[in-house]
């Protein structure tokens, strides 16, 4: 455990020593205002709520969470450092964590940062502050689940580019796997077994389960699932890959 | 304290290490010498735990290296090739996380801490970071992470690349300084630094290994010139008689 902390400590401060934190921080910011109160119509809507708010997150975490993903491995094995951090000892399961907690977390202080919003929503109206919180759970681990497969996928290459592009095809295929367009693909040959799992798989509806302010145990443990899986993937990916 | 046997690494059909066995204790400083490409980084990949074998073993301290990984790693401190550090640090962060991932804690990690600095002469640069740094300060930043803990097996991959002549004056010293209770393997492809500070000498080529002796008696072997023995063992004899004259 000190080593996944020794580690977490080190990743978290590597973001807000170099821009990345920064203008990372600022543009999710600014892209959450715009989508909220221009496309999402916050005040046209006249209720006292966030749905306008988290209705976007599912899309800006598209693109965002890969940026934040693709250089958790693709950096190390670009500069060589995988092979200095590989060579102390650390199990890969620890690296896998600790750099993957502090993703997480740093995607967590972005997505605090947002308060504001909470701040306008509660002056403006009387909105349901507990399905708000329930809300931000499910944002967060959704985010989750988005690192922890861009972190499994940036394990592959040494090309950022590469680990941000699949990262953000392997998740748009996740958040829309309950719809027709990723469907299809599967109900022409596969048994309906296979259709339900895949549609059950998809990020969305089970962000939209808990952003209605129910935190349904399954939620929870889907995106447990899709993080553990994708996090033990990971580890033989960096295993696999460091035999080369 | 370090054993080889059998050990080889494949890519594809390329034997890149190819059934090297060898065993050596403390006191020792074992330089590995082969011509670019030999399989010195390989070799040295494997034996700590980075790169896994296709065959063979290797054991530190009777710790095997692929089943008993985290144990063999705490008694090696090691120096990969081009000294890769975490760019966006500083020395003494990097240090500390090094010294947190070793576990070193309270008096003693502040003792190590030290001691290190104040050996490899890093006070000047401590808090400026990395990226800024000369390849001198780098590499001894590199040096510095690898001793931390003070290793019973310290593994170097071309610890005096990019030094310049004083500075390579002083890692060798530090080197024999060492040397006493440690096992210490060097690579390097710089055939002085083999006279200078190694009690042993491997020529590798090709993966395999063609020499096994003393610097001395090589020395004596090429009547006082290294390079001669390393051309005719390397090159075969009559490119090394070519090359020579």
């Amino acid at each position: 455990m000190s080593m996944v902390i020794a580690l977490f400590r080190r990743e978290l401060r590597s973001y807000f020593v170099t821009p990345v934190a920064y203008v990372f921080i600022v543009i999710f910011l600014m892209l959450m205002g715009t989508f909220t109160f221009y496309l999402g119509g916050f005040y046209e809507r006249g209720q006292a709520d966030l749905r306008a708010f988290f209705n976007f997150h599912p899309w800006l975490y598209l693109f965002l969470v890969p940026a934040i993903a693709m250089r958790l491995w693709a950096e190390e094995r670009k500069t060589g450092t995988v092979e200095l951090l590989m060579t102390l000892p650390i199990t890969p399961l620890q690296a896998v964590l600790g750099k993957f907690l502090a993703a997480w977390a740093f995607a967590g202080i972005a997505l605090v940062l947002t308060f504001p919003i909470w701040i306008t929503v509660n002056y403006l109206g009387d909105p349901d502050n507990g399905t708000i919180f329930a809300a931000y759970i499910g944002s967060f681990l959704m985010a989750g689940g988005f690192l922890a497969i861009g972190s499994c996928l940036s394990a592959f290459t040494r090309n950022q580019v590469i680990a941000f592009v699949v990262s953000v095809v392997v998740c748009f295929g996740f958040l829309l796997s309950g719809f027709p367009m990723v469907l299809d693909m599967f109900s022409g040959w596969a048994p309906q077994v296979v259709v339900d799992g895949v549609a059950s798989l998809s990020f969305l509806t089970h962000f939209a389960d808990i952003s209605r302010g129910v935190i349904d145990l399954r939620d929870l443990v889907y995106f447990a699932l899709v993080i553990g899986a994708f996090l033990y993937a990971n580890t033989i990916v960096l295993r696999w890959k460091q035999a080369d | 304290m370090l054993e080889t046997n059998g050990l080889t690494k494949r890519y594809g059909r390329h034997k890149v290490v190819d059934n090297l066995g060898f065993s050596c204790g403390p006191g020792e400083v074992l330089g590995f010498l082969g011509p670019n490409g030999a399989g010195k980084s390989t070799t040295m990949k494997m034996v700590t735990g980075f790169v896994a074998p296709s065959a063979g073993n290797a054991w530190i301290c009777g710790h095997e290296i692929q089943t008993d990984t985290l144990a063999a790693q705490r008694r090696i401190g090691y120096l990969p090739e081009g000294a890769p550090l975490y760019a966006e640090m500083t020395p003494l962060q990097f240090l500390e996380f090094v010294a947190d991932v070793r576990g070193l804690s309270g008096s003693e990690r502040r003792h190590r801490l030290g001691e290190v600095i104040a050996l490899l002469h890093l006070d000047p640069v401590l808090k400026q970071s990395i990226d800024t740094l000369s390849k001198g300060f780098k590499r001894r930043v590199g040096l510095a992470q690898a001793i931390l803990h003070d290793p019973d097996v310290l593994i170097l991959d071309e610890p005096t690349d990019g030094l310049d002549p004083n500075q390579k004056h002083e890692v060798r010293q530090l080197i024999r300084s060492m040397s006493e209770e440690k096992l210490i393997v060097i690579s390097t492809h710089i055939l002085e630094e083999v006279d200078a500070v190694c009690t042993r000498a491997i020529i590798i080529a090709d993966g395999r290994i063609l020499v096994d002796d003393t610097p001395k008696n090589l020395v004596q072997q090429g009547d006082g010139d290294l390079d001669a023995v390393f051309r005719r063992v390397t090159c075969g004899d009559q490119n090394g008689a070519e090359a020579a004259s």
